[in-house]
């Protein structure tokens, strides 16, 4: 059978469509957030030469490209209602089991699936803890946070270690290249691309949009709500273990300390992208282009010479001002 | 009848107020007098609730003038409304649930208050003159233990306690039972008696006319006109309300050739702990069902209960013969069974997505693409729209967020969300709860419809002229049980009351 893709009625108003959609996209929040990272694009190759150079770009995406894959986790679990803090600890945990696990003799894809594995339970036990004990995602993140971060730290006795002898196939997804574009950023983007369409247009994520709309009002649309938020939580956990994975590989050694204040970068990202803490609103998309500025902002500070401390208040603030224009939107809209 | 001046306590004059290009009140006169009871009706947009939140100091007109007593104020907001002696029980309650009576009472007072510690004796004693006023409410228990028309009385307290003058009612009655309604309103005459003046907003022609001196009518932010009640019908009131005369209110019955043997749902012998016990009942073909009974009977609970919403339920239901074996809510919905909730915002639909995602909800599956799980947006915009029109609702496009639409309007974007899977029996819990007069009549003319084609109806409502009207058969419910059915000539509202609350201290007898 074959797939109907476009209903005949979207062309019909074709001619005066053009305006209708150029209207509607300028008030979409992600083009509001393009043409802000542009004008800061412009901004900065004229105050840094070496801001536009390829060296700087691929940096700046090396920099955001792995936190994007815990964004896309955070994004759908924060538009089914929930929210994780342990997003930093449980990346670091995934790289610790892995690492610890290949020193002692495993090999490395197995050492990763095992890692990513024990994420994934990490979530479970979290989703457990939300649905069926009935605790809030915040404290019971909160908890997890400083296990993982606890467990990171017991495994490894505190200090880095050094995985001198991983194999280059297995570095090659952290460091290699294909052609002029690094795995990373490739991973990156068919993470988002493959996620952003599941959540836009299958049944099965319209569904979590539901949940985090009304939870009362999906139950009582015969939607399983605790199924969907315990999925969404397990799967924000199992990102950031495969997230922990390809930091495993770029850096070629195991981190404890790795992430701190990881899961307010991410927070950040998603609600400048457009989720709400509220539930039932977001996009990957949206969130993306949050990261995709932070770090531009981050990059662009680093450049100028700006001081790290002022950077995190500079952060901080950006993070404020688009949750402050958002919420008067809403409000006018109402 | 004229009024002499000296006797209006609130006198509005030529009151207009636009938000943006929406004229919401234009040029609207108004006049209270000390110890009436004014009802203020309309539908929703007439402007009642822009009026009210103007002399309530949330709003402030355009221009336009009020006086009070006769002099000239300007009301700059709630607090300053409050000083001027006008209290407004808003129609959702909003008290502190975990913290006592009286200091929910004595909320601004403390507020404004300069001592550094709570001087909780002094709350008691006060709340406590005020509460006897209104009933027996205990000043020191948290309001989270007692009912919703307790919990409404407490909000009338409230108003009470900042030496009061006008007091406004939005809808108080939408939430309580026809005996707590009934309670309400000896309170509000013996306040209109103590010289308070009462503006009453309602949608429900029985109380206005049973309680009201004087009824105003808004349209469309206009005013249109003041009469007393003596003076007028119900039928004229709504008719000044639509702006059209209404033939008549409920569509017509089954008669007697039209009833049908053929039974689409038998409920046997449904038992849950504690909630009810050995529900037996059959819904025949083409007839609508009525559940009446008190608030907390179990109404809700045995019909929640069939289609597997909540609580674990014993005994048997059948569709057209079959008996069914349902686990979950999502396994009644795939049977044809389907529940509209009577809490509409709460937890009946999303309000910040759209209407197509609404009406989508209970099986997003229907509107993916040929076998797979992605979403057509054009057969679930097509869904929405063909349902839409068929339920006559009123919206800009159906990508707008439900949140923009009108009680009556909202109310039927939740049917629609019901009719989407071509249910075999609907169950509709307070269906017309807050929705105004046009589109309450709609929506009775639809559930008819419904019901001439063939869809099982079961409507559960705390309002009886509604069950008389719109049902073939009534089911009272009385403490877990099926107390008593009526039907033809036996369904009047005495017998109802009866039914629903014999073996209570004081029955209300026929």
């Amino acid at each position: 059978m074959s797939t109907v893709t476009t209903p005949s009625g979207k062309h019909h108003d074709a001619s005066g469509g053009v305006v209708d959609m150029l209207r509607r996209l300028l008030r979409m929040r992600e083009t509001g957030l393009v043409l802000i990272i542009l004008a800061l694009f412009i901004a900065m190759s004229f105050a840094s030469p070496y801001f536009l150079t390829w060296n700087n770009m691929r940096a700046m995406a090396m920099a955001f490209a792995v936190e994007g894959v815990v964004v896309v986790g955070m994004t759908i679990l924060l538009i089914s209602g929930g929210i994780d803090l342990s997003v930093g600890s449980v990346t670091a945990l995934a790289m610790v089991i892995a690492g610890l696990l290949f020193l002692n003799g495993v090999d490395p894809w197995v050492a990763s699936a095992m890692a990513i594995a024990a994420c994934t339970a990490i979530g479970a036990a979290m989703g457990f803890f939300v649905t069926r004990v009935g605790l809030h995602h915040f404290i019971v993140s909160l908890a997890v946070m400083v296990i993982a971060r606890g467990l990171c730290l017991l495994g490894t006795g505190g200090r880095p270690i050094g995985l001198y002898t991983l194999p280059p196939e297995f570095k090659f997804i952290g460091q290699g290249s294909i052609g002029v574009i690094p795995v990373v950023i490739i991973i990156f983007v068919v993470v988002v691309v493959v996620f952003d369409f599941l959540l836009r247009r299958t049944t099965m994520f319209r569904k979590v949009f539901y949940t985090g709309s009304n939870e009362k009002a999906a139950a009582y649309s015969g939607i399983r709500t605790k199924k969907v938020v315990f999925l969404t939580t397990t799967l924000c956990s199992a990102l950031c273990g495969v997230a922990g994975i390809i930091y495993m590989a770029r850096f070629g050694s195991a981190q404890p300390t790795f992430g701190l204040g990881m899961e307010l970068n991410v927070i950040a990202a998603a609600v400048i992208g457009g989720a709400s803490l509220s539930g039932g609103s977001g996009t990957i998309f949206g969130a993306i282009l949050g990261t995709i500025l932070l770090s531009v902002v981050s990059s662009s500070l680093a450049l100028l010479d700006v001081s790290v401390y002022w950077q995190d208040i500079i952060r901080g603030s950006i993070l404020l001002t688009a949750v402050t224009i958002d919420h008067y939107l809403n409000k006018r809209r109402d | 009848m004229t009024a002499g001046a000296d006797d209006l306590i609130l006198e509005i004059t030529k009151l207009s107020k636009s938000f943006g290009p929406v004229r919401a009140l234009r040029e609207v006169d108004f006049q209270l007098r000390r110890g009436e009871i004014h009802a203020l009706a309309g539908e929703n947009g007439a402007g009642k609730s822009t009026l009210m939140n103007i002399i309530d100091g949330i709003l402030r007109p355009d221009s336009g003038e009020i006086r009070l007593d006769g002099n000239p104020v300007t009301i700059t907001s709630p607090a300053r409304a409050q000083a001027l002696g006008i209290g407004f029980v808003h129609q959702e309650i909003a008290l502190c649930p975990d913290i006592t009576v009286a200091e929910n009472i004595f909320m601004a007072a403390t507020n404004s208050s300069r001592a550094l510690l709570m001087d909780f004796r002094g709350l008691e004693r006060r709340s406590g003159e005020i509460l006897r006023r209104l009933g027996d409410i205990d000043p020191v228990v948290p309001v989270r233990s007692l009912s919703i028309s307790q919990q409404q009385l407490v909000e009338i307290a409230k108003a009470l306690t900042l030496d009061c003058r006008v007091l406004i009612l939005d809808e108080p009655t939408a939430a309580l039972t026809e005996r707590e309604a009934q309670i309400l309103f000896e309170i509000m005459h013996k306040l209109a008696g103590q010289g308070i003046s009462i503006i009453y907003i309602s949608h429900r022609m029985v109380e206005i006319f049973d309680n009201c001196d004087r009824v105003t009518v808004l349209r469309d932010g206009q005013f249109i006109t003041t009469m007393n009640v003596s003076d007028t019908t119900p039928g004229e009131v709504v008719s000044a309300m639509v702006g059209r005369v209404i033939d008549s209110l409920y569509p017509p019955k089954l008669s007697v050739g039209e009833r049908s043997d053929e039974i689409i749902l038998d409920v046997h012998d449904l038992t849950e702990r504690n909630r009810f016990r050995e529900v037996s009942f059959e819904l025949r073909k083409g007839e609508i069902l009525g559940l009446a009974g008190l608030i907390g009977a179990g109404r809700s609970e045995i019909v929640k209960g069939i289609c597997k919403l909540e609580g674990e339920v014993t005994g048997e239901v059948s569709l057209h013969g079959r008996a069914l074996r349902l686990a979950h809510y999502a396994d009644s919905i795939a049977e044809g069974l389907v529940y509209l909730s009577e809490d509409r915002k709460g937890d009946g639909l999303f309000l910040d997505m759209s209407i197509a995602a609404n009406v989508s909800a209970l099986c997003v599956e229907q509107i993916a693409a040929a076998g797979g799980g992605l979403i057509d947006d054009g057969r679930e915009n097509e869904q929405a729209e063909r349902l839409g029109a068929r339920l006559n609702l009123r919206y800009g496009h159906v990508g707008q967020p439900v949140s923009a639409l009108s009680g009556g309007n909202q109310q039927k974007v939740a049917i629609a969300k019901m009719l989407s899977v071509s249910p075999k029996v609907i169950f509709l819990d307070e269906p017309t709860r807050g929705v105004d007069v046009g589109a309450k009549a709609e929506i009775h003319r639809i559930l008819r419809d419904l019901a001439r084609s063939g869809v099982g109806i079961v409507v559960i409502s705390s309002e009886l002229p509604e069950l008389i009207g719109v049902c073939d058969r009534v089911l009272v419910v009385r403490e877990g049980r099926i107390a008593g059915e009526v039907t033809d000539d036996e369904m009047t509202e005495d017998r109802i009351m009866y039914l629903a609350s014999l073996g209570e201290q004081r029955p209300v007898a026929s």
